[in-house]
C-alpha cells in the first residue's frame, strides 16, 4: 500500500515537473528551447550514478554477509541504472544536435566514458544469465559491479580532468549550489525534476527488489524440486 | 528539426521509456506472484 502511494506520488511528480520544464519555465537566453532537455537529461545521469553505486555496495554487502536480498538489491539497481544512463545519453544527443551541431562525439570524455559505463552495466547485466547458481553468479556480479564503479567518478570528472565538447558539472560544488548563477525558475525546476525522478527511482527499486527476490524464490523452488525428482529416483532403485 | 523537435523527442523517450519500464516491470512482477500462488 505504502509503495502504491509511493508510486502515485513520483507519477504526479514527474508529470508536474515535465509540464514546467516544457511549458512555465522560459527558453533560455543563450540556447532557448533546447536547454529544456536539462532537467531530465540530468536527472537521468544522477539516477545512474546512484544506480551503479547502489550495485557497487550491495555487491560489496553480498562478498560480505553472504545474503542474497543484497545480490537482489544490485541487480535492481543494475537494471534500472542501464536504463537511465540510456536516457541520460538521449537526453544529451538530442540537446547535443541543436546546441553542438553533432549527436555524439567520440573524442569528448564524458561521452565516451558514459558510453563505457553503459556497456559495463549491460554486460553485469548479461554475466548474470551466464549461470543458475545463484551464489556464483552473485559473486560474480559483485566483482563486476565492484569494478564497474571505477567508471563513475571518471565520468563525473572527466569534464574537469580533460577537454571536450560537454560543459562542466551543472551542479559542480556546494557553493553552486547556494549561490546559483542561474534564475531561480531554473535551479527549482532542476532540484524539482531530481527529486521527481529519485522519488521515481526508489518506486521502482522497490518494484525490482520484489521481482528479483520472486526470481529468486521460484529459482530455489526449481532447484528443490529437481533435487527431490533425484531423490526419489534413487529411492525407485 | 527545431529545437522543439529535439526537446519533443527527448521527452518523448525518456517519459514514455519511464512509462513503458514501469508497465513492463508491474507485468513481470504480476506474472511472477501468480506463478508463486499456483506453485502453492
Amino acid at each position: 500500500m505504502k509503495t502504491r502511494v509511493l508510486g502515485l506520488v513520483a507519477l504526479t511528480a514527474v508529470v508536474a515537473v515535465t509540464l514546467v520544464a516544457l511549458f512555465v519555465v522560459p527558453p533560455d537566453r543563450n540556447q532557448g528551447d533546447a536547454q529544456r532537455i536539462m532537467y531530465p537529461h540530468v536527472a537521468s545521469a544522477w539516477l545512474a550514478y546512484l544506480s551503479f553505486g547502489v550495485t557497487a555496495l550491495a555487491g560489496i554487502g553480498w562478498l560480505w554477509k553472504r545474503d542474497l536480498r543484497l545480490d537482489a538489491v544490485a541487480h535492481a539497481a543494475a537494471e534500472i541504472g542501464v536504463m537511465f544512463t540510456a536516457f541520460a545519453i538521449w537526453g544529451g544527443m538530442m540537446w547535443g544536435r541543436p546546441i553542438w551541431g553533432v549527436f555524439w562525439q567520440w573524442e569528448d570524455p564524458r561521452l565516451t566514458t558514459t558510453a563505457l559505463l553503459l556497456a559495463l552495466y549491460v554486460g553485469y547485466l548479461l554475466l548474470r544469465r551466464l549461470t543458475d547458481d545463484p551464489e556464483r553468479r552473485a559473486t560474480r556480479a559483485a566483482i563486476v559491479g565492484i569494478v564497474a564503479a571505477i567508471d563513475i567518478p571518471i565520468v563525473h570528472f572527466s569534464v574537469e580532468w580533460w577537454r571536450g565538447l560537454h560543459q562542466t558539472a551543472t551542479i559542480g560544488s556546494p557553493d553552486r549550489v547556494l549561490n546559483p548563477a542561474a534564475p531561480g525558475i531554473f535551479v527549482g525546476t532542476l532540484f524539482g525534476t531530481l527529486a521527481a525522478f529519485t522519488l521515481t527511482w526508489l518506486y521502482l527499486m522497490i518494484r525490482r527488489y520484489q521481482l528479483a527476490r520472486a526470481e529468486l524464490a521460484r529459482e530455489e523452488a526449481r532447484r528443490i524440486d529437481v533435487l527431490m525428482s533425484a531423490r526419489t529416483a534413487e529411492v525407485a532403485r | 528539426m527545431t529545437d522543439a523537435g529535439y526537446v519533443l523527442a527527448a521527452y518523448a523517450v525518456i517519459i514514455g521509456g519511464l512509462a513503458l519500464y514501469t508497465g513492463t516491470l508491474w507485468r513481470r512482477l504480476r506474472s511472477a506472484r501468480r506463478r508463486d500462488d499456483e506453485a502453492r
